[in-house]
């Protein structure tokens, strides 16, 4: 695996994404999921927030990254909040 | 009282298209994302540099034109092929062997090697040994795509339009030949005129192929790397490059592998995205018939 380069914050993100599809999984075998709208203008189900949060999350990090020099922690911590608000009430 | 039994053993027969995406795509990826926060040397010698990457390439001006260039080249392709290939289809012969022949030229372009179509071009439009390049000196055009940015744009934009408005116009010519012919006997009793054909009967039966061919020609745009490669080698200065071309030019004609692995990321994110939009706006269509 030498081969791939990797390095632990990489390592910790693919880990992050992996534990959230099983998470995902988990989930939906447990409570499978209605398709519902909330104050997003279309019909979307639990993995359809989970895809448009994390990829307006990678833009939003993107943005940050473009326009300020603060931590990137801080674009994490505001994507987070995002992503629990998308899942909740998007 | 029957029960429904559900029986997922059926995933296990998407297992080995996902064993050769994980090769093909998902390793490649990751692999990508780990190349993308460090500077490489060489296999062995490599320093973790956090975001920087990612900082140049947004806030890199050439990958800016580039990124513009691209969307101008893709949305003034789409603007010329979806009519065209529409108008194509309209007058193509519905019967008999005239529609097999022209079936057959019209498909000739899509089923040559990008490369060739670029080297096709090349020498059509040279104005020592090319016809089109001749012509145009003929008709007294100044006309020399090696030197001149608005003559490589078009002549770029004159061979995707070449090699790409048959895709459009086969799927068109698909769509009018699965509209019912009551829909025409109706049209015909009410005398309504030819317009209104199209604009009533025809264009409402091709929405959705019509959706399928901008997608198509949108993200094959938006990709495009060997045709103006070959033509016009992204110049003259850097009037023809775009996006791939960029990445290639960072990533193997510098060997930047750590901004040409961010630039790769973003470029991904940004078709992502697209391919997101037009894939909810398809659903939620078919969804709303």
């Amino acid at each position: 695996m030498a081969w791939m380069s990797w390095t632990l914050p990489t390592a910790l993100f693919f880990i992050g994404i992996g534990v959230i599809l099983v998470g995902m999984t988990a989930w939906q075998i447990a409570s499978p999921c209605v398709e519902r709208r909330g104050f997003l203008p279309l019909d979307t189900t639990r993995g359809d927030r989970l895809f448009i949060g994390l990829l307006s999350s990678a833009f939003i990090h993107l943005v940050f990254v473009a326009l300020t020099d603060a931590n990137l922690a801080v674009a994490t911590v505001l994507c987070a909040i995002w992503m629990i608000i998308l899942m909740r009430w998007g | 009282m029957q029960t429904k039994v559900e029986n997922n053993k059926a995933w296990f027969l998407v297992l080995p298209v996902f064993i050769i995406v994980a090769f093909s795509a998902i390793i490649p990826l990751m692999t990508v994302v780990n190349y993308s926060v460090q500077d490489i040397f060489d296999q062995n010698t490599s320093y973790f540099v956090g975001a920087e990457w990612f900082k140049q390439v947004m806030l890199d001006s050439r990958l800016h034109d580039a990124l513009i260039r691209q969307f101008l080249f893709s949305f003034t392709i789409l603007l010329i092929e979806i009519p065209l290939g529409i108008g194509v289809a309209l007058m193509m012969p519905t019967k008999g062997k005239s529609a097999s022949l022209c079936l057959i030229l019209v498909a000739i372009p899509l089923l040559i090697p990008w490369n060739v179509v670029g080297t096709i071009w090349q020498i059509f439009g040279r104005e020592d040994i090319g016809l089109f390049g001749a012509f145009m000196g003929a008709i007294g055009v100044d006309y020399n795509y090696a030197s001149d940015p608005v003559d490589a744009w078009s002549t770029v934009v004159l061979m995707d339009v070449w090699h790409w408005t048959p895709l459009v116009a086969l799927l068109c010519y698909s769509g009018l030949r699965a509209i019912p012919e009551v829909y025409y006997q109706a049209a015909r009793i009410d005398q309504a005129s030819r317009w209104a054909v199209f604009r009533y009967i025809q264009l409402p039966k091709l929405t959705n192929v019509l959706i399928i061919g901008v997608l198509l020609r949108f993200m094959d745009s938006f990709m495009i790397y060997t045709e103006p490669f070959v033509l016009t080698g992204g110049g003259p200065g850097s009037s023809t490059t775009f996006l791939s071309q960029a990445l290639v030019q960072q990533a193997i004609g510098q060997f930047d592998l750590g901004p040409a692995a961010a630039f790769s990321l973003v470029y991904f994110l940004i078709i992502l995205l697209v391919c997101w939009v037009f894939y909810t706006t398809i659903m939620n269509m078919q969804k709303d018939k």
